[in-house]
């Protein structure tokens, strides 16, 4: 994503269902706030919607919650399959 | 940025736009809706459509929760903001969406009324601690990936007894959506809209799982495939649709697993459960009166629902004359079919909901898409 793109996007002026990926920096388990880096754009969002989020881990931000987090190695396979041309329908399901 | 832009990959994109253009009969048309607004903007903003062979359309779909709201609930808010007494606290891109008259809260809040744009409910909540003398009014809006930030919001103000904070509810549901696609004449018997498979929703998925798409896939014989935002996810989710296609077969496939699972995100799904409950039936721009289709704040939470705590009557609105916004959000027309498309209605002067939201049909065809009509008639 372009970096215009992240800044429009973190200071709000998008909203509805686009959310963006990004890596968690810091934890507040008191306030169940993590800190988050989204290319330059750091930014407080909530986990009150996630359990076991560690530092390092890639979530998904919308409207200031993390919805869910993001499997690397899920990543890794879908990019496989599409480098396929996703050769193997049977393996997608 | 990780997660992004190894999903943009040119070079992956030729491998896959090879693979649909082998996999893809010519002997018959695709025509795949995609629910969301969010896989519209991807198509027109990398051009997929036209890596696409000429038998494989995109459909657009109603899936942009600003557009399907309809005019009549924009009014209610406008009247809730003339209140001296209220602050009413919106997401952004609901600052420009016509009402009737060709009012917005935009021009309302020039005039000195007190709207706010929030980024997050945790705003709404701070400015209603923050003024205690005054009514903070959210205006709730957005598909199942928005409801569960509110669900904690109605919760916190709950818990905190917040008693000047109220949500004025309009989320609503995707696959009452689809069903009601599914069931329009346009689709069933008139035969003008056809939809060959679906591009299933990401993010709204991430939250409700690839589960409940699981019934309509069986009962109308139509596959979905849950598709993520970027360029790569939507071409990858297009070839397993011809597939499937092509095989006869109608399931549902997920391509976006690396936030998507079939159960969803459990604990937010639970929040939901919590606060809100079905309403009998919901009007959605475009698709009229919909059964159980959206939700309304349970009792429980009746002290901070703005419907309870307002005069909020039923409005009929009228959109512009000539705007075409409820047929496109059918599927059954596309925003260059509409005469107000370009001339009076741009993104600067909206007349239509489509055009307003970042996620609308006609934004994205005005911004990505209006240099590209001559090839699209060649194709049509």
């Amino acid at each position: 994503m372009d970096s215009r793109g992240a800044a429009v996007r973190a200071s709000g002026v998008l909203t509805v269902c686009l959310a963006v990926p990004a890596q968690v920096v810091a934890i507040d388990a008191a306030t169940e706030t993590a800190t988050i880096a989204l290319g330059e754009v750091k930014k407080d969002v909530s986990l009150a919607l996630v359990d076991d989020v560690a530092i390092d881990d890639f979530v998904l931000i919308h409207v200031g919650f993390a919805l869910n987090k993001i499997s690397p190695a899920e990543a890794e396979r879908t990019l496989a399959l599409m480098n396929e041309a996703g050769i193997a329908p049977e393996e997608m399901a | 940025m990780r997660f992004v832009d190894e999903f943009r990959s040119r070079d992956v994109a030729q491998k896959l736009a090879a693979g649909i253009a082998e996999a893809a009969d010519t002997d018959r048309d695709y025509r795949l809706m995609e629910f969301c607004g969010g896989h519209t903007h991807a198509i027109f903003r990398y051009g997929i459509q036209d890596l696409m062979p000429a038998n494989v359309r995109f459909i657009h779909g109603p899936g942009c929760p600003v557009c399907v709201l309809p005019i009549g609930r924009i009014d209610n808010a406008i009247k809730l903001a003339r209140d001296d007494e209220v602050i009413l606290c919106i997401y952004g891109d609901l600052l420009r969406v016509p009402g009737s008259r060709q009012t917005s809260l935009l021009k309302l809040k020039a005039t000195g009324a007190d709207v706010r744009m929030v980024y997050s409910t945790t705003d709404a909540l701070r400015i209603a601690r923050e003024n205690p003398g005054r009514q903070v009014v959210f205006f709730a809006i957005g598909f199942e990936t928005t409801t569960p930030a509110t669900a904690v919001a109605l919760l916190a103000a709950e818990r905190e007894g917040l008693e000047n904070f109220t949500v004025f509810c309009n989320h609503v549901l995707t696959p009452a959506a689809i069903q009601n696609i599914l069931q329009s004449p346009e689709v069933r018997d008139i035969g003008s809209v056809s939809i060959d498979g679906f591009l299933g929703p990401s993010h709204v998925s991430s939250i409700i799982g690839s589960k409940p798409y699981e019934f309509f896939a069986e009962e109308y014989q139509k596959p979905v495939v849950i598709a993520g935002f970027e360029p790569l996810d939507v071409m990858q989710s297009a070839l397993m649709l011809i597939r499937q296609l092509n095989e006869g077969r109608h399931e549902v496939e997920n391509e976006y697993t690396r936030v998507v699972t079939r159960e969803g995100n459990v604990k937010a799904q639970q929040l939901v459960a919590d606060v809100f409950e079905l309403r009998r039936e919901f009007e959605w721009r475009g698709l009229g009166f919909v059964p159980y289709s959206a939700l309304r704040i349970k009792s429980r939470f009746a002290a901070f629902d703005a419907e309870e705590r307002f005069d909020v009557p039923a409005l009929r609105g009228s959109d512009v004359k000539g705007c075409e916004c409820p047929s496109i959000l059918r599927g059954a027309a596309r925003p260059t079919d509409c005469k107000l498309f370009g001339t009076v209605c741009t993104p600067d002067n909206p007349m239509g909901s489509c055009m307003v939201s970042s996620e609308g049909a006609c934004a994205a065809y005005w911004s990505y898409g209006r240099f590209r009509k001559a090839p699209e008639e060649a194709a049509a």
